[in-house]
């Protein structure tokens, strides 16, 4: 789906589910390319940049954040009614994000461990991923998505075409950059060869394994990297704890971290 | 041509000849834990003490004691990534003030390389690139920026790694052509020999002495040892029609079992040659740039034609992989697109080995 040219200047919402509001940071942080926007586009919601009209029809709404409450799943409703174009981002949005940690566990067990009066707090058992409630045209992931990603998508809906979808491995972005690979050359558990690209291979770039933060990229082998890991000598329950992390919830993640879970290391 | 003898303690001489002819000098050197390709002012950054240990999926360094800089195999890359840029921006558009769209190519300059260190096996994978870049009607101009004015200086292998299978493949270790100077480390100094006329120029003031037999000796007999050591290989036969006669082995199937579909193998093989095209614009939609990447038949992009994508799962991935490098290779180029560096082994984070995954296919076996 493309958004049809409205004949005005585009009207954009950015609503925030169960999130850290990290990923609209993505937008705030753009500095002069954010002057540049608003003489491009019109935010009608942005409660953390100034404009509060989160009952508005908009032409692209970005939603942030996981749906964690009963009133979330009420609200997402809503907010899908009234955009044309819905555009899930960050790792929260796209898979349920970290909060879906507690899918794992009994959700009232931690409320009751964590806070001194759990009465108070009103959750769901499970934080999900927006397109598990309604219709999403377009996902960016990341945790958090990549400034540079929500303008490109920007600008491709403004000149009324689908958005690229980055999905290949992080690794082809690592070989692109010339790192020298840490899993090869360092023996670390690097996730990249699961997840997708669009952060640059950060990770890699300053020595580092890659934590999978852009959850899982098209046709991944999860469960042949987890066998690879553990041949190395990782214990079965940390490679487990490598996949149940930020997308926990994601699906090819999901099947190779839970059945590892089990073992003790 | 053998041209003379240069005392090891005097290569900083060849480097300097080099600067002086106004050549960018880019050579080995240590980083990240791998030999990488980078820009060279001395020799004191050459990777001189420093041996490779590399087998499937896992690549080491390790001190010696030994003084020379070439007492390794191979690093992350070969000459690739200087002749065909990892991403490189093709041409330009702009909108002008009555909406016309102005179309313009990118055509930047390149400074001359001079590369010291090339391997014998780098120079097979060369030529290929040379063919597929540069040998029909219209040359690639990126490529061919990039590619002129390169100065090669190889330097014979001396100390294979356990990946290598260059002697099987008949691309090294010796470098045969394709270069301007190539050297014979031995422990006092360098044989050099001339492949070019300004190969010969280049050393015709550096006050070469004569070589000795036993030094021509103790060469040929590093060499030999250099093949000797070597254990891997590919069946010497041609695999093209083993390959396409069996697209529906089982063994594809177990190898997707364990590959990643992540491209590290098609990035580091020095002869693979597959880009994407991705196109940028500026945030007010006033001006664009068309770019080429490095992709892979790895990845789903690459066998995506009109909305179907050919190739969607990893089976049918490592098949085009296989059988375009080992088979229809022939066709296109009339050899192997395998030169033996071994890279695609040592950097797949699976650990997959071509030569294993070839031999079983081709011999009929299905197990393991
Ligand atoms: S460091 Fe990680 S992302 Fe980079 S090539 Fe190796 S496995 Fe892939
Ligand atoms: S063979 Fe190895 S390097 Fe190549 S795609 Fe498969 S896992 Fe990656
Ligand atoms: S297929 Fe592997 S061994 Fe052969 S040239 Fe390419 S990277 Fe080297
Ligand atoms: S083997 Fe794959 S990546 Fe390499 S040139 Fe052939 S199709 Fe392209």
């Amino acid at each position: 789906m493309t958004l049809p040219n409205p004949g005005r200047k585009p009207r954009v919402a950015v609503h925030k589910f169960s999130s850290c509001d990290g990923c609209q940071l993505a937008l705030l942080g753009l500095g002069e390319d954010l002057l540049q926007l608003s003489t491009l586009v019109e935010f009608v919601h942005f409660a953390e940049a100034g404009p509060v009209d989160p009952g508005a029809e908009v032409d692209i709404a970005f939603v942030e954040g996981s749906i964690g409450t009963a009133a979330d799943m009420e609200r997402i409703r809503e907010v899908r009614a009234k955009s044309r174009f819905l555009v899930a981002i960050g790792a929260c949005a796209t898979s349920g994000g970290l909060q879906a940690l507690r899918n794992l566990a009994g959700g009232q067990a931690w409320i009751r461990a964590v806070y001194p009066r759990p009465a108070y707090v009103d959750c769901l058992a499970t934080s999900t991923a927006v397109s598990r409630h309604v219709q999403v045209d377009f996902e960016l992931w990341g945790c958090p998505v990549s400034s540079r990603q929500v303008t490109v998508a920007l600008r491709a809906l403004l000149s009324g075409v689908q958005p690229v979808e980055e999905r290949d491995k992080v690794c082809m972005e690592c070989k692109r950059s010339q790192m020298v690979c840490v899993m090869v050359a360092r023996g670390l558990p690097c996730m990249g060869p699961v997840t997708r690209a669009g952060c640059g291979a950060l990770c890699p770039g300053i020595g580092r394994d890659c934590y999978a933060c852009y959850g899982p990229a098209e046709n991944a082998n999860a469960e042949a990297l987890a066998r690879r890991m553990e041949a190395s000598g990782i214990p079965s329950a940390a490679v487990g704890r490598r996949f149940l992390s930020i997308n926990s919830a994601s699906p090819p993640f999901f099947a190779a971290g839970i059945g590892r879970m089990d073992s003790h290391d | 041509m053998e041209a003379g003898f240069l005392q090891h303690g005097r290569f900083q001489a060849l480097l300097d000849v080099l600067h002086g002819c106004g050549y960018r000098c880019i050579g080995p050197q240590v980083r990240d834990g791998a030999i990488v390709y980078d820009a060279l002012s001395t020799c004191r950054e050459l990777p001189q003490g420093v041996r490779d240990l590399q087998s499937a999926g896992s690549y080491r360094l390790e001190r010696t004691s030994g003084l020379r800089y070439f007492g390794w195999a191979n690093g992350l890359q070969a000459l690739k990534p200087m002749v065909f840029a990892p991403e490189e921006t093709l041409w330009r558009v702009q909108r002008a003030d009555d909406g016309a769209l102005r179309f313009s190519a990118s055509r930047p300059s390149f400074a001359n390389l001079a590369v010291i260190g090339v391997r014998a096996c780098d120079l097979a994978a060369l030529a290929l690139l040379d063919r597929h870049f540069l040998g029909t009607a219209v040359a690639d101009p990126c490529y061919a920026a990039r590619r002129s004015g390169m100065f090669l200086v190889a330097v014979h292998c001396s100390d294979p790694s356990g990946s290598c299978f260059c002697a099987s493949t008949g691309d090294g270790p010796q470098a045969s052509g394709g270069f301007d100077l190539a050297l014979s480390e031995l422990d006092e100094g360098f044989i050099v020999e001339t492949g070019s006329a300004r190969g010969a120029d280049t050393v015709a003031g550096l006050g070469l002495e004569p070589v000795t037999a036993s030094q021509r000796d103790a060469a040929a007999r590093q060499i030999d040892t250099a093949r000797a050591r070597q254990r891997r290989g590919l069946p010497s036969r041609d695999l093209r029609a083993a390959l396409v006669s069996n697209p529906e082995h089982p063994r594809w199937e177990q190898v997707a079992q364990r590959c990643l579909a992540c491209g590290n193998c098609t990035s580091v093989c020095p002869t693979c040659f597959c880009h994407a095209v991705c196109d940028s614009m500026e945030l007010d939609g006033s001006a664009g740039a068309h770019a080429r990447i490095w992709d892979s038949c790895f990845t789903a992009g690459h066998s995506q034609i009109h909305g179907l994508t050919v190739r969607p799962d990893t089976r049918t991935r490592y098949r085009q992989w296989l059988t375009h490098k080992l088979g229809s290779w022939h066709e296109q180029f009339g050899r192997s697109g395998c030169v033996g560096c071994g890279r695609c082994i040592s950097w797949c984070p699976a650990g997959i080995d071509i030569t294993e995954e070839a031999a079983a296919i081709c011999s009929g076996s299905s197990d393991g």
